[in-house]
């Protein structure tokens, strides 16, 4: 038995070697980097054009970034058939092709938020190291913290008014040269589908452009939703007088929470926009042009993926938050069904190009059809169905949670 | 350095030249290597003459050790079923490796056509295999090089440095890669490789009964394949990607997939 024949029914006449091979796992990638670029742009439109709007939630979605970033090539990894070879990808790349640029991207972008972070944070890591050093009868965690914070200063200690100037011109560059690799790390996952000339619904110039653009759009909102979330928690400590720090009234935490949320809101609709009439004229030229392939890819999107497409990707994840938070008035409890559909559309999205875009043959008279495998019966149904699909999205969470033990993410004074 | 020295060193030196000389007149390498003549695999499928037997098929699957069970095949036969009104039927049950042996069109998910052989207008086979592209996008998009192609034109994949991404078979336009069931690695017709570069042919070609599948050398002006492929009227397979394919049809019809 072919390991694709697992989730991959033939319906009609299709080439013997044709199955759904680039499963679930291929849909979670742009997905994953999506969000990196997304979090990043969001993070630089205050650190590189200074929107104050924005100061609240740049920090901590540039954290938020990095964590996705570790995360976003695992999907490749986990749908490898040679993971143990991923290396070769780095070591031999052949740049004729799309995807050996990506040892290059990544850790090129990789290196960029990496330092901009520790920029951005110098001042916190060797405050915390010094007054750690300073104190006596240290316990384990208190060891653990020191040791971390002095590493993490690199050996640097020297936070005088000079050297956290030139820190902050460092973190307006890297983000001024961040974003370009953002968009390139993310518009380059589109120019892999994009330039498959053999694929009808893939072959698009337009391909990297609309990747973008809902990159930043799902970006934007997993950011708003995970500062809406983390202040909710804020809130709820505050109100309960635990004794962890708190600098806030609760009625001052509500306060920025909602004008931060009403600020980013905004540039999560223009990014939308963009977005939906990119696919739309991709769409719409598509149908008039109606080139062979038309016959069969409008079988594909208006029939038989009708309601992923439409009702799923349009309808749900599209029109309706831009409908919820068009309408003034914004309140937090509005905002929260409206960014979890934003971030479905873009995600069906991506299902609807990855999946999609394999769901009917090359001999343009059959169809693929793709059953997700749910219950984990061996590694492969583990890592190609539905919980490896769940273990790669829960991952940056549980990153970020670290992170923020470490670094003041949510700390509301200092400059910066 | 006196007279005497000089004269000496002098006369071993046009010696030495002259050897050397005389080496190259003798055994001519340029003229050797220009003996050798160019090769350019081609191959040429006669549809006309394939009845659907599966031979090939199941000759390849044993010769190049691909399980035979497995829903995969580097080479297939498709049938084509054109009906009285009009309506194109095509199947390659089990990549036809047990032959055609019904009259059902297999329409996958477990469904059959039963056609009636008044209703049909006209109806043929047609074995596909890798064309052996002169501008591979397999090659193109491969992430590690894993996948090249040789001076004589075949595409082969190295199983110690394929990755198993999948793009290849994404960038395939004719549906001819697949991951190996046993080496999970990407796999294709390489004209059986290690057979013709011994001076035999394919299996898929000894195999066939009625000699639907040749191969030759298209550089060769006497090789009778490429003398058909020069001299008649042939059609490539999908010429709309650009890849330049070189396999070679005759009698390939618009219905062909």
């Amino acid at each position: 038995m072919v390991l694709e024949e697992l989730w991959t029914v033939k319906e009609l006449f299709t080439y013997p070697n044709e199955y759904i091979y680039w499963s679930i796992q291929i849909v979670m990638y742009p997905f994953m980097t999506g969000l990196v670029a997304g979090a990043f742009v969001l993070s630089s439109l205050y650190h590189l054009f200074g929107i104050k709007q924005l100061k609240e939630i740049a920090r901590f979605s540039l954290v938020f970034s990095f964590a996705l970033l570790i995360v976003a090539p695992l999907p490749l990894l986990l749908h490898l058939q040679q993971p143990l070879r991923n290396y070769f990808v780095y070591m031999t790349p052949h740049f004729t092709s799309a995807i050996a640029a990506f040892g290059v991207v990544i850790f090129v972008y990789g290196a960029i938020v990496a330092s901009e972070i520790w920029f951005l944070y110098r001042k916190h890591l060797v405050e915390g190291s010094v007054k750690l050093k300073q104190q006596l009868n240290k316990n384990l965690a208190e060891k653990i913290r020191y040791g971390v914070y002095t590493i993490l200063t690199l050996g640097v200690f020297d936070i005088s008014e000079r050297t956290l100037r030139q820190d902050a011109k460092a973190i307006k560059i890297l983000a001024g040269v961040g974003v370009p690799v953002a968009c390139f790390l993310h518009g380059y996952a589109g120019f892999i589908f994009g330039s498959v000339k053999a694929n009808a619904l893939w072959m698009t110039p337009l391909m990297p452009v609309i990747f973008i653009m809902s990159a930043i759009v799902s970006g934007v909102a997993l950011c708003m939703l995970t500062y809406i979330i983390t202040m909710e928690v804020k809130k709820f400590r505050a109100a309960r007088k635990t004794p962890f720090p708190i600098h806030q009234t609760r009625e001052e935490i509500k306060g920025v929470e909602i004008d931060v949320v009403k600020k980013t809101a905004r540039y999560l609709l223009v990014f939308l926009i963009f977005s939906i009439s990119l696919e739309l004229l991709d769409l719409i030229f598509r149908g008039y042009t109606a080139v062979k392939s038309w016959d069969i890819l409008r079988r594909v999107i208006y029939e038989r993926d009708f309601l992923d497409i439409f009702i799923l990707q349009y309808t749900l994840g599209n029109l309706f938050p831009f409908i919820l938070l068009l309408i003034p008035r914004l309140t937090i409890r509005r905002a929260i069904p409206a960014l979890f559909l934003v971030l479905l559309g873009v995600f069906m999205m991506r299902w609807n190009v990855v999946i999609g875009g394999q769901s009917f043959s090359l001999t343009f008279s059959g169809y693929m059809n793709y059953r997700l495998p749910i219950i984990p019966h061996s590694l492969e149904t583990f890592k190609e169905g539905l919980f490896g699909a769940l273990l790669i999205g829960a991952l940056p969470f549980i990153l970020f949670w670290i992170f923020s033990k470490i670094l003041p993410v949510f700390d509301m004074e200092e400059s910066h | 350095m006196n007279r005497r020295g000089f004269l000496k060193l002098s006369i071993k030196g046009a010696a030495g030249i002259a050897f050397a000389k005389g080496l190259d007149e003798i055994f001519r390498p340029r003229q050797g290597l220009a003996a050798v003549k160019p090769v350019r695999w081609g191959f040429l499928v006669d549809t006309y003459k394939c009845i659907g037997c599966g031979f090939c098929v199941r000759a390849c699957k044993l010769e190049n050790e691909i399980p035979y069970e497995a829903n995969v095949s580097r080479t297939w036969v498709e049938r084509y079923v054109i009906t009285k009104d009009g309506r194109v039927f095509a199947d390659a049950p089990k990549e036809a490796r047990n032959g055609f042996t019904t009259n059902r069109v297999d329409l996958g998910m477990g469904r059959y056509q039963d056609i009636k052989g008044e209703y049909i207008d006209k109806a043929f086979f047609v074995p596909k295999l890798c064309n052996q592209c002169d501008k591979p996008p397999c090659v193109q998009v491969c992430p590690v090089g894993a996948t090249y192609q040789t001076a004589d034109g075949v595409v082969l994949v190295d199983r110690k440095w394929c990755i198993g991404c999948g793009y290849c078979i994404m960038a395939c336009p004719y549906g001819m890669r697949f991951f190996h069931p046993v080496h999970q690695v990407a796999e294709k017709c390489n004209f059986c490789y290690h057979r013709i570069t011994k001076g035999m042919k394919p299996a898929c070609v000894q195999a066939c009964p009625t000699g639907a599948r040749k191969i030759g050398n298209i550089k060769d002006a006497q090789d009778p394949v490429a003398n058909i492929i020069m001299t008649q009227r042939v059609s490539i397979h999908k010429p709309e990607y650009g890849t330049n394919p070189q396999v070679y049809f005759i009698g390939l019809s618009e219905e062909v997939r």
